[in-house]
């Protein structure tokens, strides 16, 4: 990056440091703390819609609508979260290429599982073999995003619902008093009034979801984890920048930059409960 | 090959014990199913010793984090924030390449009849190194559950203890130690779920499975890789992990009936079992 570094071996000290943390790849594991924001802000909001219709389904009328939701809402309590980052994106990616297999070579009679294989013709591949490295990378990306959905989809479900369940029953029997339809009880009284029981949920979920982001590591993303265990790992004398195991100084790196956004995040989440607080009719409310 | 004989091969593969390859082709069902049971003696060794073990550490840092010594104080409080702040993903992978980097050593402990050498190179092997990140991690936030049971402990109890003239440790030994661990049981009952269902991260992390003795998980995502089929490996694991869930439930459940039962029934609290969240 700078001028001096043409020749790494011959620098040392802090012109030497300076070389080495603007690399190409220093580069891309500065990128890989983006992508780390980036799924944050892109799975709360897909969780919220997950969890939205997870809730909503399960104190639906229609029975097996309800058993559904309830199903999705249930099963996330006693698996590990883990075993679903790991089976939804292969699950999802099969599915995706058994349709497609349907839909784009229906000449193919053969079975697509052969034994331990699982065979598609290569108009089917997802994403095809001909696509460029960085259509890879985005759905490999997608694939991981869509598991974090679901999972925290069930989790923001349970908030939800049990926010729903909280709003007081009086308040719901005066919209009924009134000859409200059901939907416009649910819009008018029961969804202004939740938020209020759903935030200290929410705002645990937040936490939760900022502490999952490393699993991208599993799912095969060059995420922050990659690149730590890349770039800390031994260097012999024929890289230019030689220098011994450095993987814990890399992973002390990422607590510090998770425990700053936590922190950061704790302390907004503090600031928006005690302004929600004001006038109610709670501890919190009443102090001061 | 019998389903019975498979039991016998693989029942401890995951301790070493037995058939040495793993199945390599023609993947049965039970092949599946025993393995992965198998995998899941580390989860439990796991979950047993990091909560047995945390549950005292964690009780010293919520005193700790409630005292008004600085010198207790403030070093509770850095743990506990340490360790619930960061992911425990990383927790693991920081501890096991810090322990690769230390020093090789040996240390010799005398005992009665033998001498044990301890040595350094044992924390790079999860049954220790995981096994201490675990129960660091189940303390700090066990403690943050136990220091709020503390300060929830009613004034009013302490009050009546205090008009007794109870001196601080009998105050502490009959009326905030046993109100404080009834207040935190349903938490703390969560709590074990958690970490009971975080035990499955080790073998993802830097600590190597050796000789392919792994956890259930690990044997899971090897079935998968193998047959290329994800629907029968994930679902036994979580099949496993139900049953263990629901086992710790009763066993806390138990715990929590004896812990209330001087209540009055209406005051009587069941355990509320919450969400499974990953840390």
């Amino acid at each position: 990056m700078f001028s001096y570094c043409v020749e790494p071996k011959s620098l040392e000290g802090l012109m030497w440091l300076s070389c080495y943390i603007t690399t190409p790849k220093h580069m891309s594991f500065y990128t890989s703390f983006l992508v780390v924001l980036i799924l944050i802000s892109l799975a709360a909001p897909l969780a919220m819609a997950f969890g939205f219709a997870g809730a909503i389904a399960s104190r639906s009328t229609i029975r097996s609508l309800r058993y559904i939701g309830k199903g999705y809402l249930a099963m996330i309590r006693g698996i590990p979260d883990i075993v679903f980052f790991l089976f939804i994106p292969i699950a999802l990616d099969q599915a995706f290429e058994y349709l497609r297999h349907k839909a784009l070579c229906p000449e193919v009679t053969e079975a697509i599982r052969q034994g331990n294989d699982f065979v598609v013709c290569s108009a089917a591949k997802l994403p095809l073999s001909s696509a460029s490295e960085w259509v890879h990378d985005i759905y490999g990306f997608s694939l991981a995003l869509l598991a974090f959905g679901f999972v925290f989809g069930a989790f923001t479900g349970n908030v939800l619902f049990g926010a729903m369940a909280a709003v007081p029953r009086s308040q719901l029997e005066t919209g009924e008093a009134y000859g409200f339809s059901p939907s416009k009880i649910f819009r008018r009284i029961l969804l202004p009034q939740m938020w209020i029981y759903a935030l200290p949920g929410l705002s645990n979920l937040w936490m939760i979801l900022i502490k999952a982001t490393p699993l991208l590591f599993l799912l095969g993303v060059e995420d922050i984890v990659y690149w730590a265990r890349e770039l800390g790992g031994i260097k012999t004398g024929v890289y230019d920048y030689p220098h011994p195991d450095w993987r814990a100084w890399y992973f002390a790196v990422l607590l510090v930059f998770y425990l700053a956004l936590t922190y950061l995040s704790q302390s907004v989440l503090d600031k928006i409960s005690s302004r929600l607080s004001i006038g109610q009719d709670t501890m919190a409310g009443r102090a001061n | 090959m019998s389903c019975f004989q498979t039991l016998s091969d693989y029942g401890l593969r995951s301790l070493g014990y037995g058939e040495r390859l793993l199945p390599k082709a023609d993947i049965t069902l039970c092949e599946q199913f025993v393995l992965i049971g198998s995998g899941m003696i580390w989860n439990i060794y796991f979950a047993f010793f990091a909560l047995l073990f945390g549950f005292f550490f964690a009780i010293t840092l919520a005193l700790g984090k409630n005292s008004n010594f600085k010198l207790f104080n403030l070093p509770s409080r850095a743990f506990i924030f340490l360790f619930r702040g960061s992911p425990l993903f990383i927790q693991f992978f920081f501890a096991y390449d810090l322990f690769v980097i230390l020093p090789k050593l040996g240390v010799d402990i005398e005992l009665v009849f033998t001498t044990i050498t301890v040595e350094t190179r044992w924390l790079t092997k999860a049954w220790l190194g995981a096994l201490i990140v675990l129960f660091f991690n189940t303390s700090a936030y066990a403690a943050e559950i136990f220091y709020g049971a503390l300060r929830a402990v009613s004034s009013k109890d302490t009050e009546a203890a205090d008009s007794y003239g109870f001196s601080y440790r009998k105050k502490f030994k009959r009326i905030i130690w046993p109100t404080m661990l009834r207040l935190a049981w349903p938490s703390y009952t969560n709590e074990a779920i958690f970490l009971f269902h975080a035990t499955t991260l080790v073998f993802f992390t830097g600590f190597p499975a050796w000789r392919q003795k792994g956890d259930a998980i690990y044997y899971a995502s090897y079935f998968a890789e193998k047959t290329f089929n994800p629907f029968i490996p994930y679902p036994i694991v979580g099949f496993y992990f139900i049953l263990l869930t629901l086992i710790i439930i009763g066993i806390f459940g138990f715990i929590n009936k004896n812990l209330n039962k001087h209540l009055s029934q209406k005051d009587q609290k069941s355990l509320k079992i919450r969400l499974n969240f990953i840390r």
